[in-house]
């Protein structure tokens, strides 16, 4: 399935938060909105999903909704969204629960996604009872129960320390690689992107415009041998330094 | 201040000490047992006149006659019967203005305003009214402690509902969720703390409330036995009608607590 953004802007109040922003998400690829804090990241993403209503534009899509797909643009959170009386067997169903489901494929479905993302043995845990890591395998485990046509990530990886964030990243790419869902995936932090994206879209800060679309034409599988260190090297001085007045001047702002 | 030449070795001083609550078991019981007991010998050596501090010992003695004389029963039954059912009328009631204000923004305009100004009215000021309402009789008293337990009940729930994370009724929303499973899935027991926490308040406030209304004009409760005692100066029965009346409190709070523990396991 595709998405595609037709002059999106959004304002907060006096604050032009986006303008024009036209964008296509192909279908099966993974897009990464990079920008400095503050150029409305999130708030393209929520507009994207459904979840936050822009004042201007808007967001289409066109194309097959895969069989069995609940519900077909769907969010992994960057604060995970685990509702905490749930087990996580229970956070997986709430996704299920109102599709009235026939109860062995409810079951079904939930037993299989907890399999995937390695969860199986803590199915009657509490997210309290989880490390960060575990917790957003839940968040993944719960999207991926829905068989979303369309993942919406907002950083989800940022919530995390470094090694988790990494071996979670492998986990992530491993997915892709297999389900080639079509993924819209928020980060500030380059490294992911260049490892996670087909294409990276840079957006600029206040107002958020597109600034530049940058294509990885280098199959995420061969991304970590080293001859493609030193491209995906440049590649990262390029969008660093698209990204780095900006970034200066927003970490020497006031937050009114 | 010249820089200190020492070139031995020197222990880094600790002082990292105190400030940290540890536990001391039993330490509450002595010092129980040790007031009692001063209490009993102080009206033993006769420093203390029984008419107006009888002995811990008159006051069981006063207990024990109670239960055996079968008044006790009916004293407390009737008190139990009239907190249970304000109690109960009250918090329903504040439960739902409670959700109305914290979901839907117009009951809030409306609502908010109401409730902080009546809040504060001691809602025992209101009997004489609800007596004339309601005649002398059982609602009267039901109506004050049920008035009493309502508006904290409603501030309770709907700030238990203003502190349950927007991010989780999105997530929510973004899984298509109806409104009413987000409601009974996610807002209900996100506020459940917040909720739980306003009934140990609201049944004290009840408990008082009850003693207060029971004083006016009843035959039968704690309250009134109380006062009849006060009245014929019988000190040891008035203190045991007081030991009932904490007694009562202690269970109601370890109810409480035991409900939390329960309901709110997944913390």
């Amino acid at each position: 399935m595709e998405l595609i953004v037709e002059g999106v802007s959004h304002r907060y109040g006096e604050v032009v938060a986006l303008e024009g922003i036209d964008l296509k998400v192909r279908e099966g690829e993974t897009l990464a909105l990079i920008g400095p804090s503050g150029c409305g990241k999130s708030t393209l993403l929520g507009i994207m999903g459904g979840i936050l209503q822009a004042t201007g534009g808007r967001v289409r899509i066109r194309g097959e909704v895969p069989s069995g797909s609940l519900n077909p643009q769907t969010y992994i959170f960057q604060d995970f969204a685990l509702l905490p009386w749930r087990t996580v067997e229970g956070n997986v169903a709430l996704a299920l629960e109102h599709h009235s489901l026939p109860a062995d494929e409810m079951t079904r479905r939930i037993a299989d996604v907890l399999q995937r993302t390695g969860l199986s043995e803590f199915r009657t845990a509490f997210p309290k009872q989880l490390s960060g890591g575990m917790r957003q395998r839940v968040g993944i485990a719960r999207a991926l129960a829905v068989r979303p046509a369309i993942l919406l990530m907002d950083e989800p990886l940022s919530a995390l320390d470094a090694q988790t964030r990494e071996l979670l990243m492998e986990d992530f790419l491993a997915l892709w690689l297999r389900e080639r869902i079509t993924a819209v995936y928020v980060t500030h932090n380059l490294t992911e992107a260049l490892r996670l994206a087909d294409r990276v879209c840079v957006l600029s800060r206040r107002p958020g415009r597109v600034r530049e679309i940058v294509a990885i034409d280098l199959p995420q599988a061969e991304r970590t041998t080293p001859s493609a260190q030193a491209r995906l090297s440049r590649l990262h001085d390029r969008l660093w330094g698209l990204i780095k007045a900006e970034a200066q001047v927003a970490e020497r702002e006031v937050v009114a | 201040m010249s820089p200190i030449r020492n070139e031995q070795a020197r222990d880094v001083p600790f002082r990292g000490g105190g400030f940290v609550v540890v536990p001391r078991r039993g330490a509450a019981l002595v010092a129980f047992v040790l007031l009692i007991a001063l209490w009993e010998s102080a009206s033993r050596f006769g420093w203390i006149s029984p008419i107006f501090l009888p002995s811990p010992a008159s006051i069981v003695q006063a207990l024990v006659e109670l239960v055996s004389g079968g008044t006790l029963w009916k004293h407390i039954g009737q008190s139990l019967h009239r907190l249970a059912f304000g109690w109960l009328l009250g918090t329903l009631g504040g439960l739902a203005l409670g959700f109305a204000i914290g979901v839907w923004s117009l009951s809030r305009a409306v609502g908010l305003p109401l409730v902080s100004a009546l809040f504060p009215i001691p809602k025992i000021a209101l009997l004489p009214l609800l007596i004339l309402w309601l005649g002398i009789g059982e609602p009267s008293k039901v109506a004050t402690i049920a008035l009493g337990v309502f508006f904290p009940t409603v501030i309770a729930t709907f700030s238990a509902i203003d502190g349950v994370p927007r991010n989780l009724i999105r997530m929510g929303q973004s899984f298509n969720l109806p409104a009413v499973d987000v409601l009974r899935k996610i807002v209900l027991p996100g506020a459940l703390p917040g909720i739980l926490a306003g009934f140990r308040i609201t049944a004290s406030i009840g408990l008082i409330l009850l003693v207060s209304a029971e004083m006016i004009g009843a035959e039968y409760g704690i309250g009134a036995f109380i006062l009849q005692a006060g009245n014929l100066m019988q000190t040891d029965q008035l203190l045991a009608g007081v030991v009932m009346l904490s007694v009562l409190g202690l269970v109601i709070g370890t109810g409480l607590t035991r409900l939390e523990r329960w309901l709110l396991r997944w913390r």
